[in-house]
């Protein structure tokens, strides 16, 4: 059995691959329901019904879907010039606490859409300096950038723990480690009256075309391709390789650095260590079922927050472990490596 | 300061030390093997976690302790066949796979847990192993306390540091895994297959790890909860780098990455004022600081993480 390229990678091919890794997913996971002694029609039946069985479960599922689509789109922009950037969990959090920290009291007399536009570029740039930290020890040192977005993680959840019992803590919260709340009137205003859900999925969506319109029509868009697809040659022809790892990190960090900014100011008001189910990790998960793509982003974000916001009614309702989304998604992320593989190669005997 | 100096002279800060290498040891010395025949493994996370689990779930429902290592190491090797037939044959992105594995084995690790296991207030406990003095040898002063009263397992993972050394450097076998990963092609033409070395070298690595984790839930701890393997795994991927891919060194590392460990956990003790966040900090800053020293002058194998395809440049 031998792989040989395709020329080219069809349109069709590339939609059916999630919609099958998605598949392939599920399949697999209802064996490990039927472990459980729960039926897996049944399982994944009460997690429809959870995600989307009512007006509450419709705007919970597409609040958890607002910060998965930028950490997503981060690891989109970011894996697309082969910047593995595994950081988003702690760019969230040092945009969120960007914008926590200026938006309790600093910004808190400014007229709105200005304090928000502030508040906004306070979130990016938190996550972008973060990012540029292992994006310029890759460039400049060659340390391999995974692992430093990784280790960098825990050193950000640790800074957030320090934060939010030092400088930061609300001295309103009972002891509760949490920080200062965003002053009432930063806010950002309900989408859906009486929900969580709050215009920053509208703002998510426009960055996704937004970045999507970049990524297509800007010479910054085709050079990123290139870097990513063949650094060497696209040195040769002229790219300058470094600046655009640069410009691709600034932006990936900004991005989840910006999801986590939008969470403080909608629906959370304030920081703690747990306020992210891991967005940054999902966000991997999501950039990959998209096949990197921006507007691929926005389905895969809302199919994650199926299954997240869903396997948490279904664990109350059957007793099955929750722990099962993740299982889910880890499956789908492999299943969509080998189902991306087929897009692009084809078996020959 | 001078409370500090007092710290370094006790025989039980380097005795702390050689425990909290141990699951370092167990998880560098893996993925060493991985990379050597060419293979990145950044599911080792996962797959320590899994360990762990496996591991400490064997003993909990009436295994002996040795059982609970082994069955670790088989739940390892699974996971690392998964790793490599999905990076080796189909040669996809070994970034990717990695972390989807850790992905899937912690996630698994935690399911599987929860579905067996009644949790209340606190996580169940088993028996775990207890320290074994060498006779004869533990009686040495200062020495016999540090090196020779230690649990098993850490026995163990000084053994495998020789035997992976003398292994990759002495044996045939050390030999086609080292070109494997550095010229598969150069294997494939002494009429050796660089995808089955690759392959048995990731399964065997992976098992290797498992180990690490496993230790953490039957000898440095009695029960097993999430989050427990804390980036171990992560901080194991840089100190391979660190060790310029060397068993030897890789000890050296891992040693010296414990005593730091060790020592701030002492000094927390002592120190007053500093938050407690800032001591906790300090192995994951280390790694990334001992990644920039090393890695302008770190020779990686030649073809770690290039895929083999036959006939294919």
């Amino acid at each position: 059995m031998r792989f040989e390229r395709r020329e080219d990678v069809s349109l069709p091919a590339l939609i059916l691959a999630p919609l099958i890794a998605v598949l392939a997913a599920l399949v697999l996971c209802a064996g490990l329901i039927a472990m459980a002694g729960v039926s897996p029609w049944l399982a994944y039946g009460e997690m429809l019904r959870g995600a989307f069985g009512s007006r509450l479960a419709v705007t919970e599922t597409f609040t958890r879907a607002s910060p998965l689509i930028l950490t997503g789109l981060a690891a989109a922009v970011a894996f697309r010039a082969r910047l593995w950037n595994i950081g988003g969990e702690g760019q969230f959090y040092m945009g969120a606490l960007a914008a926590a920290a200026l938006g309790h009291s600093a910004l808190a007399g400014w007229p709105l859409p200005l304090a928000w536009a502030a508040l906004a570029a306070a979130g990016m740039a938190a996550g972008a300096v973060l990012l540029l930290v292992p994006a310029v020890l890759r460039l400049r040192f060659g340390v391999d950038e995974v692992v430093t977005t990784l280790l960098l993680n825990f050193i950000v959840l640790l800074i957030v723990g320090l934060m939010v019992e030092g400088v930061l803590k609300d001295p309103m919260a009972f002891g509760w480690p949490q920080s200062v709340p965003v002053a009432a009137g930063l806010r950002l205003p309900d989408l859906v009256p009486r929900s969580r859900l709050h215009v920053g999925i509208v703002l998510a969506v426009v960055v996704v075309l937004l970045v999507w319109l970049v990524q297509a029509r800007t010479v910054f868009g085709a050079e990123t391709r290139a870097a990513g697809l063949n650094p060497r040659a696209a040195a040769f022809a002229g790219v300058p390789i470094t600046a655009t790892l640069v410009k691709v990190a600034l932006l990936s960090g900004g991005l989840a650095g910006l999801a986590g900014a939008i969470e403080v100011l909608g629906p959370v008001g304030y920081v703690t260590t747990t306020m992210s189910p891991g967005f940054g990790y999902a966000g991997i998960v999501v950039a990959m079922l998209a096949a990197l793509h921006p507007l691929g982003v926005v389905a895969a974000s809302v199919f994650v927050a199926t299954v997240f916001v869903g396997a948490d009614a279904m664990s109350r309702a059957t007793g099955v472990p929750s722990f099962i989304a993740d299982v889910i998604m880890a499956v789908a992320l492999l299943a969509m490596l080998v189902a991306l593989l087929f897009t692009t190669w084809r078996v020959r005997r | 300061m001078m409370e500090a100096l007092d710290i370094l002279t006790t025989a039980s800060l380097w005795a702390a030390v050689l425990r909290i290498a141990t699951p370092l040891i167990f998880g560098v010395l893996g993925a060493l093997i991985c990379e050597r025949a060419g293979v990145l493994n950044l599911g080792i996370e996962g797959i320590m976690t899994m360990g762990a689990m496996v591991g400490w779930l064997t003993v909990y429902w009436g295994g002996d302790l040795w059982a609970g290592l082994a069955m670790a190491v088989l739940a390892g090797m699974a996971m690392g066949w998964l790793h490599a037939m999905l990076t080796v044959p189909l040669g996809l992105s070994q970034h990717v796979s990695g972390l989807g594995i850790t992905l899937l084995a912690s996630a698994l690790a935690y399911y599987l847990y929860r579905l067996w296991v009644q949790v209340g207030d606190l996580p169940p406990t088993i028996e775990p192993f207890q320290p074994w003095p060498i006779p004869g040898l533990s009686a040495i002063p200062f020495l016999g306390d540090v090196v020779f009263t230690q649990t098993p397992p850490t026995y163990v993972a000084l053994i495998l540091v020789g035997l992976v050394a003398w292994m990759l450097a002495r044996t045939p076998m050390g030999l086609a895994l080292r070109m494997t990963g550095e010229n598969p092609h150069a294997v494939e033409a002494q009429g050796l297959n660089p995808v089955r070395i690759r392959i048995w070298a990731v399964m065997v690595g992976s098992g290797i790890m498992a180990l690490g984790g496993a230790f953490l839930t039957t000898a440095a701890f009695n029960s097993f909860f999430p989050g427990m393997v804390q980036g171990r795994g992560w901080i194991c991927i840089a100190l391979v780098v660190f060790a310029s891919w060397r068993p030897g060194k890789a000890l050296l590392g891992a040693l010296l990455f414990a005593l730091f460990d060790a020592f701030q956990l002492r000094l927390q003790t002592v120190v007053e004022g500093v938050p407690y966040q800032l001591f906790l900090m300090a192995p994951y800053v280390l790694s990334i600081v001992a990644l920039i020293l090393v890695a302008r002058r770190a020779r990686v194998p030649e073809a770690l993480m290039q895929p083999y395809r036959r006939g294919e440049r």
